[in-house]
């Protein structure tokens, strides 16, 4: 066995190995608050019972001290409908909010993105990070009393690949280098092959094929989550109905209504229901970020799922406090398709790179405290070690003077104009963006660009199928590791549209995969990417929110813009 | 008049069928897939879920599986909410916006014909001019503009009603999108009255009954309204459908849970099986409709027969 601290930059594995006998010092998050006080709060819970109003004995936070409103629903804005929250079929970032309150994984994310533990109390790799072995809690519950165990885990985690099932995410089980993964997808072995065993009830094992040094950060995913084995065989596709679902984490679904909103209840068998204080969860589901915004301000909801770029000055002139910006791991790129004359030409593509004054589209069209990115990874992101480009260190003067120099030798100049088409999917802000670098490009280049709109589906089908010259690309981190944005550029990834291909490239991600420490190689490979270009990255993303002063312990410094209820209040008016 | 019924009925089928073969291959002509996502997922990965859906058959089985499951009663599955069936997203969805529908469609019909009435009574008099001018506001100010700006007024700054929700259907929670849904409607069905109304009045029979000496509420209730109802139940008819398949704004705008949103949500994520609910169902609706509209004339018209 290997102790953690030999890899560097992974501060927050250590941090959690601490942690993992669990209850935690005086100064750890809400969410592992000191056992005594807890108790004391669901004792004065049963006394006085959830709502009574102008009850003479105020309840006060155990940590923070601040008095705690008689009512604890929490209402959230949840964007849009969720597509499923079955934790194997999830597959957006909707139905990942409802799940990571109503499951519990492994491992879960902390206020700042650390790794905490979740369902596992400890975990321990062997030498070559080629197998992890997990202990489970004794005391962890589904929300029918029966105890969560390593089978749950077992069977969860072969229904993510089982082909039957369906996954969208059964390539993160892949990407996570678990025995035999690939093979089952393909079909090609029976899913009791996956690496992934019980050695008793509460000692889950994991076998990979590859070490993989992150893996306890990429269980804390939905996907990872236990499925209760009894629901899901006895209802089948409406187990995660009301009244059918059986659930581990801090709640349980008490109702469902599409398109309207979702309920769910403090489930009374989790583990930490001490130290829980919502008692009651509602998500809403409005995609309309107006009407989101109009919810909020009549004191509707807690906290909202985005805010209107449109509303900005206003909401900042008269909502600051409420307005806040959580960073995010996405970025938001320009992706040149290498198949077509002459993005083909690196000094095309890095002359574009190049005139793009990132700052300008940060600060007058997102608006919303987003960084220019100068790098696919963001510099935040767990064990990547971020050395800013040469083009990050220039001012803008004088890359707009490298980029006119690039592209006359490329043989484009103001007499020879280079002529393209910018698509990017239907929407205000890419259009926004889209005019403002078009018109970059138009006076510092000479270009002659047409920013061109598509429907998304459509917009996704045409860039598949290449038929594109340069095109807009978001991309959202699944796990706080730099594969999860670096593997996009794989030559034979599904997602490089581009086609971009460098054999030293794919090389250093290969060695990477196979390494302890992969950090020196997603440096240079980050470093090929910059003098390549195959993208241009534009800036990262942030989670922008509106959250109610009356709202406390809402998380707003996870990469991973997770923010679970269980750690959240609602503060006495 | 039964033989009319039985007509119409046995027409209705095969008109469905079209629909349900046109929506079908328009469908699946439009780029992109219910699982065309920005995260490509691995081919293995994709072909299993293709296979669930059968998506992997030809298009012509597609369509008579399709057809099977659907002389069942069975839409089948949702592609995009993978925990729902087609079927119990309708009936969730659609009692809702029938509710608000009929209690839309009811004050419709009582503001729209009073307004259209005492206007037509009043022509080019002051309450003429006042109906004419809300019910050209109302005709131009479309509902993805009022509804919000209700909300505006009543539930962020007034803060007299709700923003959003439907809880049960509680009456505050209706009134705002109630407003939203009917008022365009009740414009339009006032100027149709009013225009019908003016030219019934000035009609020859309606001229000889007042030179009979009738009394003037007799000539305009028993004599004058039936008339000029026509044109009326011809935009009412197909507009009831309307009303009560929702709207897509009054569900983004409010959140009811209507049926509305998955008119447009149903398109963007190419969820095919859930475009051809509502489809259907609102092909259903409308072909009812206009049967029940045809029907009414025969009240409204001693002229036309069957």
């Amino acid at each position: 066995m290997k102790t953690l601290h030999l890899f560097a930059g992974a501060t927050m594995l250590a941090a959690a190995f601490t942690l993992s006998g669990c209850g935690g010092s005086g100064d750890e998050p809400v969410s592992v608050a000191p056992k005594a006080e807890a108790a004391q709060v669901s004792q004065m819970d049963a006394k006085s019972g959830a709502k009574q109003p102008g009850s003479a004995t105020t309840r006060m936070h155990p940590v923070t001290g601040e008095p705690l409103s008689a009512e604890q629903v929490l209402v959230r804005g949840n964007g849009s409908e969720p597509g499923s929250i079955d934790p194997q079929l999830v597959d957006d970032s909707v139905g990942g909010a409802v799940v990571n309150d109503l499951f519990e994984g492994l491992t879960s994310s902390g206020a700042d993105g650390q790794l905490m533990p979740g369902v596992a109390e400890s975990w321990s790799a062997s030498e070559d990070f080629k197998t992890w072995t997990f202990k489970l809690r004794h005391n962890a519950k589904w929300s029918d009393g029966e105890p969560v165990t390593a089978n749950d885990f077992v069977y969860s985690w072969r229904r993510a690949v089982n082909p039957e099932v369906g996954s969208n995410y059964a390539y993160y089980m892949e990407v996570a280098g678990v025995a035999n993964s690939t093979a089952i997808v393909n079909g090609e072995k029976p899913i009791t092959e996956l690496g992934v065993k019980a050695l008793d009830d509460y000692t889950l094992q994991v076998s990979l094929e590859v070490p993989v040094t992150y893996l306890p950060i990429m269980v804390s995913h939905y996907t990872t989550y236990p499925s209760p084995q009894r629901a899901v065989e006895k209802y089948k596709g409406d187990w995660t109905k009301p009244g059918n679902i059986v659930s581990n984490g801090a709640y349980k679904l008490k109702e469902w209504s599409v398109g309207e909103k979702m309920v769910a209840v403090r489930n009374e068998h989790y583990w930490g229901n001490a130290n829980t204080i919502i008692n009651e969860v509602v998500y809403l589901p409005i995609d309309d970020t107006v009407a989101e915004m109009q919810r909020f301000e009549a004191g509707e909801m807690h906290h909202t799922n985005t805010v209107p770029v449109s509303q900005m000055e206003r909401i900042k002139q008269d909502m600051n406090d409420e307005l806040i910006s959580v960073p995010k791991l996405a970025t938001y790129m320009y992706q040149f398709n290498l198949q077509e004359k002459p993005f083909d030409d690196v000094r095309v593509r890095k002359a574009l790179s190049y005139a793009i004054d990132r700052d300008i589209i940060v600060k007058y069209i997102t608006k919303g405290g987003q960084t220019p990115a100068y790098s696919i990874t963001p510099p935040e992101v767990n064990g990547f070690h971020y050395v800013a480009p040469e083009i990050s260190k220039m001012t803008q003067a004088e890359r707009d003077a490298e980029a006119v120099r690039l592209l006359n030798e490329a043989g484009y100049n103001k007499d020879n104009p280079l002529v393209f088409d910018l698509v990017y999917n239907t929407s205000e802000g890419h259009k926004s963006i889209a005019v403002a670098i078009s018109q970059m490009w138009k006076e510092k280049l000479g270009a002659i660009v047409t920013p061109t709109n598509m429907e998304w589906k459509t917009f996704l089908t045409e860039k598949a199928a290449g038929n594109f010259k340069v095109a807009r690309y978001g991309w959202n981190g699944d796990y706080n590791e730099a594969s999860t944005f670096l593997t996009l550029m794989l030559s034979n990834s599904g997602n490089n549209d581009g086609k971009w291909s460098n054999a030293e490239f794919d090389k250093l991600l290969a060695d990477a995969r196979n390494s302890t420490d992969p950090a020196p190689f997603y440096e240079k490979a980050e470093q090929i990417l910059s003098e390549e270009m195959p993208v241009a990255p534009i800036y990262f993303y942030r989670g922008l929110r509106m959250v109610s002063p009356q709202l406390g312990g809402y998380a707003t410094n996870n990469p991973l813009d997770i923010a679970y209820a269980k750690d959240m209040y609602i503060k006495a008016q | 008049m039964l033989s009319f019924i039985i007509r119409r009925l046995l027409v209705a089928i095969p008109t469905l069928l079209i629909l349900v073969t046109i929506s079908f291959t328009l469908m699946h002509a439009a780029p992109g897939g219910p699982f065309t996502n920005e995260r490509k997922v691995p081919e293995a990965v994709m072909k299993n879920i293709e296979a669930k859906y059968h998506l992997d058959q030809p298009l012509w089985k597609q369509y008579l599986y399709y057809l099977g499951d659907l002389v069942q009663g069975d839409l089948g599955p949702s592609f995009k909410y993978k925990d729902h069936t087609v079927n119990e997203l309708i009936s969730s969805s659609f009692p809702r916006s029938a509710y608000i529908g009929v209690l839309s469609f009811v004050i419709v019909v009582l503001l729209g014909v009073g307004i259209g009435v005492v206007a037509a009574l009043n022509h080019n008099r002051w309450p003429d001019y006042a109906g004419m001018t809300f019910a050209m506001s109302g005709v131009m100010l479309p509902n993805f503009v009022l509804a919000p700006l209700c909300v505006m007024i009543f539930a962020v700054y007034l803060k007299w009603l709700p923003a959003g929700g439907w809880e049960g259907g509680r009456i505050e929670y209706l009134i705002l999108p109630i407003v939203a849904m009917a008022t365009s409607y009740v414009a339009q069905v006032a100027r149709i009255t009013r225009g019908s109304m003016i030219e019934t009045l000035n009609s020859t029979f309606i001229q000889r009954a007042r030179a009979k000496g009738l009394p003037r509420t007799h000539i305009i209730l028993r004599h004058a309204l039936k008339p000029a109802m026509i044109p009326v139940i011809s935009y009412l008819g197909p507009a009831f459908v309307g009303i009560v398949t929702g709207s897509v704004v009054v569900d983004k705008v409010f959140s009811t849970g209507g049926i509305g949103q998955h008119f447009v949500n149903g398109a963007i994520n190419r969820d095919y099986s859930l475009i051809l609910g509502v489809t259907i169902l609102v092909g259903a609706l409308t072909i009812f409709f206009n049967a029940l509209v045809d029907i009414l004339y025969t009240v409204l018209d001693p002229r036309i027969r069957y």
